[in-house]
């Protein structure tokens, strides 16, 4: 190409004009896939079956992204036969209403998870948490024995809560204000179902809180779509 | 021109992070892969466990090692090709020093369990401002630079580290716009698909404009100087400049394919991805056909080892993205350790290797001081080269055991296995031969590093050369 070519002159001579038509061209990509999610037409669906985390699962939720569990464990069953044999219904966009943030996963060095509320009892996520070879053998997983001694706190988790209310959770300054007795309230079914297969623990340790997060995964769905019937 | 009006103390320091912080980001990539192939180096402490360190490997070899690569190439290249020193000193030490400081803050926040689990972008949400500052203060450098220039027309190298500083600001501003609940907590203002897609619009685009166009940058200013051949096409690469920067920042859904995203997105996302083949390939293009002509030197001159071996797996992984991102093959790839093994495949063998070879044409230059063990940088280049082999290999045979063991059904249409676990225990040896592969990788890093400290503290080429110890 000449020395004097359109290029050379318009956008290499001149280097704000340069740097503008790129950043134009740059944001154009994003803009035409991100706006539109927000509107109701071209977004992801909603429906009204499902409901935001309760306190202690977002502690839960909280410690699954603190140790990084998603790294391993994807949350997004797709919509192939081998999948929805093996983890249950494909996941609906509806579902991830309340997940601030997305926990999807890019890898599955172990399971998918989002469907794994009621598939095992109480006790065996407190086994598996505590030794991951006792009822998985040949796991990769590391142990979390600490999980068993550390505390959850009711006044970090009520931040929590009040910053996801600002995010767009629709959490009522009523539920705000009663953060740690629903935590607690919620803790003692768990530690009850724990009690009854011989494993006694106090209502505040991470391991209730996490067990009540990886509970409840993927149940309203379960239950929604079944009562519907399966169809895509 | 008078080479000591450039601002070299600045190319040194980057340079010397450079070098220190790949050896970190590769060592816990290697301690990251025996977990992986034995569990026990978990050590059951909260701190080491594979879940908290992931992160602290990914950013420390894209940001850490990448970014302090990319910065010592900018640093140097853009003021010869301005023929002007840095617009500002002090602001050239504040973008030193500041990204130091978050790369550390990094490395003691995330075994601590601090992250926004967004990946790449895991660096909570005080940090992400510190980044913030520190990027501008870079950029404000960088255009001043631009516009004390004492050349008129801008090479095209500039193009593409132009295009690296505006587009990591967008991406990383609008992808970590959260509301803070604590000092290290925080929760994005997205939610649940929309989050996805903004993560994935930021995470693809990290490895479009991070991983790549400064990194292509460097190669139309280095791999000319080694071959000391012009650059073969000029018109090629505007043309695959523009189709790229374009192209890429569409390519994001690939990673939500099969997810409930909205169709249209999805495909929107696959149809850019296969479309970006054409530019990236015409990068790989000018690149090689740059070097024909050269050809004599790849015998001898471990640079131009170091860059054809780089472009060439540049070529691969920009081959193989976008097949990974047609539907049905994304189907079986997808969570899978083949995404492992491309992800290397163009981290190790493109970004690793064309950094590789800058730093080996830079070392001597930069120090006026020969290298202190020039045989080693032919070991260091087998190293490498059989280290990735073995660790895309070991990767693309654990994906497709994965991938087609997931989905196998039975005469009558059941799984055929059931049991995760099975699948699971299926994949050690690969995960071992990954390791071997990792180590000879991080043993070639290793031996740079040595070399390097080794030939600074050595005596100067000059020196060396004339008979007598120089005057001046
Ligand atoms: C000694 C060399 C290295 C070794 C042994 C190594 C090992 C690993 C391991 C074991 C993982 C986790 C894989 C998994 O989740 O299954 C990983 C992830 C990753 N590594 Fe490396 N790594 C090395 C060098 C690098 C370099 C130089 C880069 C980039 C410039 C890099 C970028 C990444 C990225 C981006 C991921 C995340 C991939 C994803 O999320 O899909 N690695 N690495
Ligand atoms: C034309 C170019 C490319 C395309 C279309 C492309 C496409 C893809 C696709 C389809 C995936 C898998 C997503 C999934 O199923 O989870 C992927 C993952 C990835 N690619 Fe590429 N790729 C390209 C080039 C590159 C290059 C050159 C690099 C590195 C320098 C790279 C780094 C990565 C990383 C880090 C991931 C893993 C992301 C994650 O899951 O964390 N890609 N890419």
């Amino acid at each position: 190409m000449s020395e004097n070519s359109f290029h050379r002159r318009f956008f290499e001579g001149k280097a704000a004009i340069f740097a503008i038509a790129m950043t134009v061209s740059v944001l154009i990509g994003g803009l035409v896939e991100i706006l539109p999610m927000f509107t109701a037409k071209l977004g992801p669906e909603r429906a009204d079956w499902v409901s935001p985390y309760t306190p202690l699962e977002v502690a839960g939720r909280d410690i699954y992204i603190r140790e990084g569990c998603y790294h391993c464990h994807s949350q997004m069953i797709r919509p192939m036969r081998a999948e929805v044999l093996r983890y249950g219904e494909w996941t609906r966009a509806a579902e991830y209403a309340y997940d601030h943030p997305f926990l999807l996963g890019s890898r599955r060095i172990g399971p998918d998870l989002q469907r794994i509320g009621g598939k095992y009892p109480d006790a065996w996520h407190y086994e598996h948490m505590r030794d991951p070879r006792s009822t998985s053998p040949g796991s990769v997983m590391p142990a979390y024995p600490w999980l068993l001694e550390w505390k959850v706190d009711a006044e970090d988790i009520t931040k929590s809560v009040r910053a996801l209310s600002r995010a767009g959770v629709p959490y009522s300054e009523s539920d705000i204000a009663g953060v740690g007795a629903s935590m607690q309230a919620q803790a003692r079914g768990i530690v009850q179902s724990l009690a009854g297969s011989g494993i006694n623990i106090d209502w505040d340790r991470e391991i209730v809180a996490l067990t009540a997060y990886l509970q409840r995964l993927g149940v309203e769905g379960r239950r929604a779509l079944a009562d519907r019937g399966s169809t895509p | 021109m008078n080479e000591t009006k450039y601002d070299d103390l600045i190319v040194k320091q980057f340079f010397t992070a450079t070098v220190v912080w790949g050896v970190v980001g590769m060592l816990v990539g290697v301690i990251l892969a025996l977990q992986l192939a034995w569990f026990p180096a978990n050590l059951q402490i909260p701190y080491l466990t594979f879940g908290r360190l992931r992160p602290l490997h990914t950013n420390a070899v894209i940001f850490a090692f990448g970014g302090n690569l990319i910065f010592t190439g900018i640093y140097y290249s853009m003021q010869r090709l301005l023929k002007t020193r840095m617009f500002n000193d002090g602001l050239s030490r504040f973008h030193f020093w500041g990204w130091q400081l978050i790369i550390v803050s990094a490395a003691i926040t995330f075994p601590l369990g601090m992250t926004q689990s967004k990946e790449y972008a895991e660096l909570i949400w005080p940090i992400d401002i510190a980044i913030t500052v520190v990027w501008v203060v870079f950029a404000v450098n960088f255009f001043g630079t631009i516009a004390i220039r004492k050349v008129q027309h801008l090479y095209v190298a500039i193009w593409f580290y132009m295009s690296f500083v505006l587009t990591i600001a967008v991406l990383h501003i609008v992808n970590s716009l959260a509301v803070p609940a604590t000092w290290f907590r925080s929760y994005p203002i997205y939610a649940g698909l929309v989050d996805g897609l903004v993560q994935w619009w930021y995470g693809h685009n990290a490895v479009g404009f991070f991983l790549t166009t400064p990194f292509l940058g460097l190669m139309y200013y280095f791999l000319p100087k080694a071959a000391d051949r012009p650059i073969y096409s000029y018109r090629l690469s505007i043309v695959h400049f523009w189709a790229l920067i374009f192209l890429y920042i569409w390519a994001g859904p690939h990673h939500l394919l099969f997810s409930a995203l909205p169709e249209w997105a999805q495909t929107l996302g696959m149809v850019f991805s296969v479309i970006l083949l054409a530019p990236s390939w015409g990068g790989m293009l000018n690149g090689l056909l740059t070097l024909k002509g050269a050809w004599h030197k790849l015998r001898s001159d471990p640079v131009i080892k170091f860059m054809v071996v780089a472009v060439s797996f540049y070529g691969m992984s920009t081959f193989e993205g976008p097949m990974m991102s047609i539907r049905a093959v994304n189907g079986l790839a997808h969570y899978t350790n083949w995404v492992i093994g491309h992800v290397h495949s163009g981290a190790l063998g493109w970004n690793g290797m064309i950094g590789f070879a800058m730093l080996y044409w830079l070392l001597p230059r930069l120090w006026n001081k020969p290298i202190w063990r020039p045989g080693w940088v032919t070991s260091h280049f087998w190293l490498g080269t059989i280290g990735i082999v073995l660790y895309t290999v070991a990767m693309w045979a654990a994906g497709l055991t994965e991938g087609v063991q997931w989905r196998a059904l039975n005469e009558v249409g059941q799984l055929k296995y059931p049991v995760f676990l099975d699948v699971v225990r299926m994949l050690r040896p690969f995960y071992w031969m990954r390791l071997v592969g990792g180590t000879m990788f991080l043993a070639g890093a290793i031996m740079m590093m040595i070399n390097f400290f080794k030939t600074i503290g050595g005596p100067d080429s000059a020196a060396e050369t004339a008979s007598t110890p120089q005057a001046a």
